[in-house]
């Protein structure tokens, strides 16, 4: 029995084509996962099958029923269910009144909708109690309480939008333990990820997304990580690799004991001492979610820190505020480009200003030059290779990754000394990486240092001179990136091994042990 | 490339155009629902515009919302929503009139301190609220609400005898201000005389557009505007930029009374008119924070005020006129946003299309298309 079936699904963009020709069978009582990079069309082919997007061709059947949506409604009412990344929950109301909303004309809200949560969360071991304030809830729980808000408006299949980005290990556990507690009562899931370990793990039948289309499916039980990994990524897999070492002995950024506290007293970062010398790229590896951000934060200087210093050559830049920084050469590819790195109903050339308002070529003393930033604008675009029809037109109107190469080439443009680059090819094709894994490699011969934060590991180990892996705020081992592998790296970042890391002899704990839970086998 | 220029016009120019006709038909609506005849009114004011008495008052009324306008445009400029403009400008007007009341300097001094005085005393108002933001969080719009009816107690408490007050009958007066802070008009003949600081408002209008288009600060103040994070990853410093906008506001602010004061009435009195900080707010959205937007929306404002008594006359009600500026800044607010969004869908799809084609901005290579990365 199918329960989902999308024969020939082609949804076109202005000028891009976001899926073509998708076929996609789920079957009754299944885990499906559909894998893909990012930026691959997977999220496109689950908001058509939501109704959040109507395809241009091809068609959707449920339980072997031919069906058009118009809208998320029309998907809920055939049985679909999504559960997004991010948790559309409102924090000050409790679990019940989270569940009910929008859906009181189901069993009302009162004591008939508290017996209904009740059954589902024991049918399915959910284990949710439905008169929490959802403000107390962790993150795996928060989720779970999606999952029950979509089985409560009687979802048969369920769509989960990259669900473990935001787990620790022992939370994908037990998420999987409901997602196989769903399957047996019949439901079907559909898994959307790029983790290959966690897909073959839980999933009966795997389709493989790349560029658009799928290109083929896979049976988890006769697949490696490494043949999914070339399937996602086809035969044009550019490699981050390195040649020769640049590195040299002056010191450009030296952080030391640096300490960052959340409002409540928990430390976000602690502890945080490294150096980057010219010509070295420091990697940081670790799950998201732990002092990443606030690292970046507090080096481009947006949060300041608690305790300990961050110098700049030989000048202590601590207390210096973020204009100050950039000026005297930080560059910065933000995490998101999009809250960071851009205006987005600004045209090209206002963003190439972003930034840097204060230097040439963008100003002349308090006045703007837009003339020259506006040439200088043409010269990134053709340097870079950004993709635009011209350079008037608003941000927004480019694609991730052309967006991404304006950035990358704006921050070079300004010769920096020292670069944070987090996530620098996040959402960006194939080779749009390529292209800026050349221009920090080029500017990092030339003595830039950079750190490096990324959640792929290839890239991570690629890339980086020096390897850092950071868990809970600390930077807990350091490994040599021209040894290491990232099943190694995967599992020193679920916070189980620390110290210098030896390729030979992993640490003894068991949990380093290659399972397929941890993020070792990101894709790529 | 020029055609994405002209398209930005085009698209600045269809808001507006679409909301006034909205509003019209609405008001025609509102005047055949009351049993009136819908489109005699809009001719009678449109009659009145001809008139040239008529236009000085416009042209006077006009340049105070256009003043307030801008006050309140610079605010929106970076999302913040400085609703005090209106006891700004009353504050400063009536510590301006009791300054020009006692201080009595020759004209070239006396003038540059009037106008001083209504700048400071209208940053200090707005100042307040920008220092209780940045310090303890609270909200601009609740703030300056408050300020507001604390400036009307304030009015109330300096127009009493034994403080700065006047009473010229059973009118409150700060009493007659020196000569030296008169400005004269530019007399028009027998349709009367425009205000000297009329001159100021279009002053202002050009030092709004260069400061905002044309510098360092005006480029930060618009980036906190369009994305506080990333105007504060760019370097600027949100709180400062809060405060120095607040400042700017209120200064602003300050000058809209005085036109009519230094040019007509020379004291602060009951007569003196209220509630123009509020009017730019309307007229702000109207004229997209644009300097020439706004000078067309004030002046349409001013001719909605000046042209409706006339309907008194002919047995309709002159309130037609509110309304129809109520109907103006809801279909405004509707409008713009729809037009915005579809802009810049349909600027998508043009980019993509161009991409498609392979007009490539400086590249010869051949295109390859793109997936979309989101």
């Amino acid at each position: 029995m199918t329960a989902v079936e999308l024969a020939g699904i082609t949804k076109r963009f202005p000028g891009v084509v976001a899926n073509h020709d998708i076929h996609l069978t789920v079957r009754k009582g299944t885990v499906h996962a559909l894998v893909g990079e990012n930026g691959a069309g997977k999220s496109t082919l689950m908001k058509i099958l939501y109704g959040m997007q109507k395809p241009d061709e091809g068609t959707i059947a449920i339980d072997g029923e031919k069906v058009g949506f118009h809208s998320p409604a029309d998907a809920i009412a055939r049985g679909i269910g999504m559960v997004h990344q991010h948790f559309m929950l409102a924090d000050n109301l409790t679990v019940l009144e989270n569940v009910v909303l929008g859906s009181e004309k189901l069993y009302g809200i009162g004591a008939k909708a508290r017996r209904k949560i009740k059954e589902i969360s024991e049918r399915y071991g959910l284990g949710v109690r439905p008169d929490v304030l959802v403000e107390e809830l962790g993150v795996a729980a928060r989720q779970r309480v999606e999952i029950l808000k979509v089985l409560y408006r009687g979802a048969r299949t369920l769509i989960l939008d990259e669900p473990t980005a935001v787990l620790v290990p022992q939370e994908v556990d037990a998420l999987f333990d409901n997602l196989r507690e769903l399957k047996s009562e019949g439901l079907s899931v559909i898994f959307i990820s790029h983790k290959l370990g966690e897909v073959l793990s839980v999933a009966d039948d795997i389709t493989v997304i790349r560029r658009g289309t799928t290109v083929g499916t896979a049976v988890p039980a006769e697949t490696t990580p490494r043949q999914l990994a070339e399937m996602m990524v086809g035969s044009e897999l550019p490699t981050p690799e390195t040649a020769e070492s640049t590195v040299t002995e002056r010191p450009v950024i030296t952080v030391d004991k640096l300490r960052l506290a959340a409002p409540g007293g928990k430390a976000l970062l602690d502890d945080v001492t490294f150096t980057i010398h010219a010509g070295e790229v420091l990697g940081i590896a670790g799950v998201e979610g732990n002092g990443q951000t606030e690292l970046v934060d507090a080096l481009i200087g947006l949060r300041h820190a608690d305790s300990g210093t961050i110098r700049l050559g030989d000048e202590e830049i601590t207390s210096w505020a973020t204009r100050k920084r950039r000026e005297q050469g930080i560059g910065y590819i933000p995490e998101d480009r999009h809250r960071h790195g851009l205006l987005l109903e600004a045209p090209l050339w206002e963003n190439r200003i972003l930034g840097h308002v204060t230097e040439k070529p963008n100003a002349k003393g308090v006045w703007l030059d837009p003339k020259a930033a506006q040439q200088d604008t043409r010269r990134i675009v053709e340097t870079y290779d950004v993709r635009t029809p011209g350079i008037d037109v608003t941000a927004a109107s480019l694609s991730g990754g052309n967006q991404q190469k304006l950035i990358v080439g704006r921050e070079m443009s300004h010769k920096p000394r020292f670069l944070i680059a987090a996530h620098p090819t996040r959402g960006v094709d194939v080779g749009a990486q390529a292209a800026i894994w050349d221009h920090i490699r080029e500017a990092r011969r030339e003595g830039l240092a950079v750190l490096l934060i990324s959640a792929d590991l290839d890239e991570l180990i690629g890339l980086s001179d020096t390897l850092r892996v950071i868990y809970d705020g600390r930077l807990v081992a350091d490994a040599d990136p021209a040894t290491i592998t990232p099943e190694e790296l995967g599992s020193a970042m679920t916070g189980a091994a620390t110290g210098h890391l030896e390729h030979e002899e992993t640490p003894e704990t068991p949990e380093t042990r290659k399972s397929p839970e941890s993020p070792e086998d990101e894709a790529r | 490339m020029k055609k994405f220029d002209k398209e930005r016009v085009l698209l600045a120019v269809a808001g507006p155009v679409i909301a006034l006709a909205v509003a019209f038909v609405l008001s025609a609506i509102v005047l055949i629902a009351s049993g009136k005849n819908p489109v005699e009114p809009f001719a009678l004011m449109f009659e009145q515009a001809g008139f040239s008495d008529i236009q000085v008052l416009i042209i006077n009324q006009a340049s105070m919302y256009y003043i307030a306008a801008l006050a309140v445009a610079i605010g929106f400029r970076m999302n913040l929503f400085n609703i005090g403009v209106d006891g700004q400008y009353q504050l400063a007007a009536m510590i301006a009139a009791i300054v020009g009341a006692h201080a009595n300097l020759p004209a070239f001094l006396q003038i540059p301190l009037l106008l001083l005085t209504a700048v400071l005393t209208g940053a200090f108002w707005s100042g307040i609220a920008g220092v209780l933001k940045v310090t303890r969080g609270v909200s601009e719009v609740v703030a300056t609400i408050m300020l507001n009816a604390i400036a009307t107690s304030v009015i109330g408490y300096l127009w009493l005898p034994d403080v700065f007050g006047v009473k010229i009958g059973n009118n409150n007066t700060t009493g007659e201000m020196h000569e030296s802070g008169w400005i004269p008009g530019i007399d028009m003949g027998a349709a009367g005389e425009i205000y000297g600081l009329v001159i100021l408002a279009v002053l202002l209008g050009i030092g709004y557009w260069v400061v905002l288009n044309r510098t360092r600060f005006g480029f930060d103040l618009r980036a906190s505007g369009a994305s506080e994070s990333a105007a504060a990853a760019s370097g600027v410093d949100p709180k400062r930029m809060v405060l120095t906008a607040m400042l700017i506001s209120g200064g602003l602010a300050g000058l809209a009374g005085l036109p009519i004061l230094l040019g007509d009435t020379h004291t602060y009195s009951l007569n003196f008119p209220t509630g123009i900080g509020f009017l730019g707010i309307g007229i702000a959205l109207l004229g997209r924070n644009s300097p020439v937007g706004i000078a067309f929306a004030a002046l349409l404002w001013a001719w909605l005020d000046k042209a409706s008594p006339e309907l008194d006359f002919h047995g309709y009600d002159k309130e037609i006129a509110v309304i129809m500026q109520g109907l103006i800044v809801l279909s405004v607010v509707v409008s713009y946003e729809a037009v915005r969004e579809w802009g810049l869908r349909r600027q998508q799809r043009r980019v993509g299309a161009e991409l498609a084609a392979g007009h490539v901005l400086g590249a010869d290579n051949n295109t390859t298309k793109e997936v979309a990365g989101r």
